[in-house]
């Protein structure tokens, strides 16, 4: 078992044809994942090749919209490697095919195209992850995004953060136990799949024994968690927060990561995490430690 | 982007909102023939990006072209919060009979807009909040849907906006709201909104905070808005490279990919420092995915020229990025700077292609580079250099 992707998951890639979609588009079929094709209404009916893991030439259909991908291939998941100028338009092209996940990679997205996507998304039955993530990997099974597929492989972590080198750094950390599935939600003020999402899907997912969480300075998110994890998640969850030496006013790389008057401080979304029991590491390898104790008495 | 007072009402001129430009100058004498210009009574008010210029003497009612001068000698110069005031508002004086405060801004925790309306006390509108909630009032925009006339008067109803107002006030939440989503602005408020003689609705002071996405996508004008001289020199050098860099005040450059790993890696060489001596980060800089010898040249040229770096971390995670790439980057940078390559460099490569990236490290044998398996054990030893 694993949250949201699985072996079952059949992928297009919305900007197939470009640097970054063609790129990753080759790294996702060398993880083993099942990519059936992408899309590009200016290369509609043409075909991209890409090797598989196992050195075989795949040959995948390009498409004119989500609906006709969709309707040839069965895909159930696309991830967006789309400009941000065009990435409102593409998500709601995919929201409106009925896409069951979208997956946005893509930097640099306007916020308030974010916002509008989000609105637009509500009573439909797409789930969103990003934008500005590096997606999500089910080790062993699928890769939906950029995260390398071969730092850890499969095991009884369930982990989720705002930032993509975070994970990689968490992965590699506890890489002896493995991963069912590791998130990227990403680190923009509005994401369309949140902490709080994971740690249910996580709480709900059998495999899944204990829960790493990663969060960093700028906005309630962890502060919300916390809530969250204190009526709702009986699963051990252990915390890290990036950002203790931030500076009050100054944006730290992802756009969500700023310290704004006393709100979205490192040390208060500690404080409210530990104050639900989750045990908060001070540095990556002290949190990989805890989550190690537990994941030995278990 | 935070904008200025000045900048700020531009934008809302541009969009209609009531308000009263004035003029902006950079001295003293400039500053008394705009008072003379405009006449009676004027507010020389401080432009900087911070709050509380009243409080910090920043903003002095002037009777005359003289005492505008000389308020204006005294301002220019200042420092409020931690920034020098470079130039001077002059606007006239328009006493305002009654203060409001109004703004629209993102709310990340609920995914929308919320704006944010009260009619009893503008710029102590945090005094009201806590002291009177209740007239403060908050009221969810729906992306979708957004300000139109209609939601308009219904912020404006539920707001209690007065008589004789209250159809200026509906115009002017209409215009904000444009200058809040056709400039996408993540916060647009005025404070004091003000009611003056006669009964005029007027934004007397604004402040807007921009998106650089969008501004980046879509508004190539916003550029103008952006002043150079006010950034720090290493900031405005690194802005120029195009790294994605913040000026810190500590000892020991950090250059790592990803901003969540540079983040913590700030706070990992903070900890280390508490042992050697309370050094502390001097700045972030994430590199990004494709970390090549002319990014990390350029990254080390900005660190290099901190007068107050004594060593360099230099923290890499390899994900997509292979850590050979990484080495032969700091190899090409080190070559690229020469004699200008002065401090200890301390690099700990994990990840994609390690042992590769580690050899390339072994056999270049520099003597400034010294490797480190663990990000604590780097920044350990990165702290103790810069401490030495």
């Amino acid at each position: 078992m694993s949250i949201y992707l699985n072996k079952d998951s059949k992928i297009i890639v919305q900007g197939i044809t470009g640097g970054m979609g063609a790129k990753h588009t080759a790294l996702m079929l060398d993880s083993g994942a099942s990519i059936v094709g992408g899309v590009n209404s200016r290369k509609a009916g043409t075909t991209v090749t890409h090797q598989d893991h196992d050195g075989n030439d795949v040959e995948l259909p390009v498409f004119g919209t989500v609906a006709e991908a969709m309707k040839e291939t069965g895909a159930n998941v696309s991830v967006l490697f789309v400009p941000p100028a065009f990435t409102k338009d593409a998500a709601i092209e995919a929201i409106d095919a009925e896409m069951p996940l979208i997956v946005v990679i893509t930097e640099g997205v306007p916020v308030q195209d974010t916002a509008e996507v989000w609105s637009y998304l509500q009573g439909k039955s797409t789930r969103m992850i990003g934008p500005n993530c590096p997606g999500i990997i089910t080790p062993g099974e699928s890769l939906a995004g950029i995260t390398p597929h071969t730092i850890a492989g499969k095991g009884p972590v369930g982990l989720v953060s705002k930032s993509g080198t975070l994970t990689y750094q968490m992965m590699y950390e506890l890489r002896d136990f493995g991963f069912s599935t590791a998130i990227g939600i990403g680190g923009d003020p509005i994401v369309g799949t949140t902490h709080i999402d994971a740690l249910q899907a996580f709480e709900e997912d059998p495999e899944t024994k204990v829960i790493v969480m990663i969060g960093e300075i700028g906005g309630d998110a962890e502060e919300r968690a916390a809530d969250y994890i204190k009526a709702n998640i009986t699963k051990p969850v252990v915390g890290y927060v990036a950002g203790f030496t931030a500076p009050e006013g100054k944006t730290m790389g992802h756009a969500g990561a700023i310290v704004s008057g006393s709100a979205g401080t490192a040390a208060a979304k500690q404080e409210a995490l530990e104050a639900v029991g989750v045990k908060v590491g001070k540095t990556p390898s002290a949190t990989a430690a805890l989550a190690r104790e537990i994941l030995q008495s278990l | 982007m935070d904008l200025m007072e000045y900048q700020a009402k531009e934008l809302f001129a541009k969009h209609g909102v009531a308000t009263t430009l004035g003029t902006v100058v950079e001295t003293a004498e400039e500053a008394r023939a705009a008072a003379e210009q405009i006449g009676g009574v004027t507010v020389i008010k401080a432009q900087v990006k911070a709050g509380g210029r009243g409080k910090a003497g920043g903003v002095k009612l002037a009777k005359t072209a003289d005492e505008a001068f000389e308020h204006a000698s005294n301002i220019l110069g200042m420092e409020i919060k931690g920034l020098t005031v470079n130039r001077v508002l002059v606007t006239p004086a328009t006493p305002p009979e009654e203060e409001y405060y109004f703004s629209f801004l993102l709310d990340r925790s609920n995914r929308q807009y919320l704006c944010i309306a009260s009619v009893e006390g503008g710029v102590e509108i945090e005094e009201v909040a806590k002291t009177n909630p209740d007239a403060v009032k908050k009221i969810g925009i729906d992306p979708g849907k957004g300000v139109d006339a209609v939601k308009a008067r219904e912020i404006a109803t539920e707001a209690k906006f007065p008589e004789p107002v209250f159809e200026q006030a509906v115009k002017m939440i209409e215009d904000l709201y444009k200058v809040f989503v056709e400039e996408d602005a993540t916060l647009v408020e005025v404070n004091p909104l003000a009611r003056l003689a006669g009964d005029k609705l007027e934004a007397l002071d604004g402040k807007v905070s921009l998106d650089e996405n969008a501004s980046e996508v879509r508004h190539p004008e916003h550029e103008e808005f952006e002043i150079r001289e006010e950034a720090d020199p290493l900031e405005a050098k690194a802005k120029d490279l195009g790294l994605n860099y913040v000026k810190l005040d500590g000892q020991v450059g950090i250059i790592g990919n990803g901003a969540g790993l540079v983040m913590s890696t700030l706070d990992v060489v903070a900890y280390a420092g508490e042992k050697h001596g309370g050094v502390k980060p001097a700045n972030f800089l994430d590199i990004g995915g494709g970390a090549n010898a002319q990014v990390m040249a350029n990254g080390l040229d900005v660190i290099l020229n901190d007068e107050q770096v004594k060593a360099v971390f230099v923290n890499v995670f390899g994900g997509i990025t292979a850590c050979d790439e990484v080495a032969n980057g700091i190899k090409g940078a080190l070559e690229l700077l020469g004699d200008k390559a002065t401090k200890p460099l301390v690099v700990r490569l994990d990840g994609n292609n390690v042992e590769q990236g580690r050899a390339i490290l072994d056999e270049l044998n520099h003597p400034l580079v010294t490797q480190v398996d663990t990000m604590d054990g780097a920044a350990d030893k990165a702290a103790e250099l810069a401490n030495a």
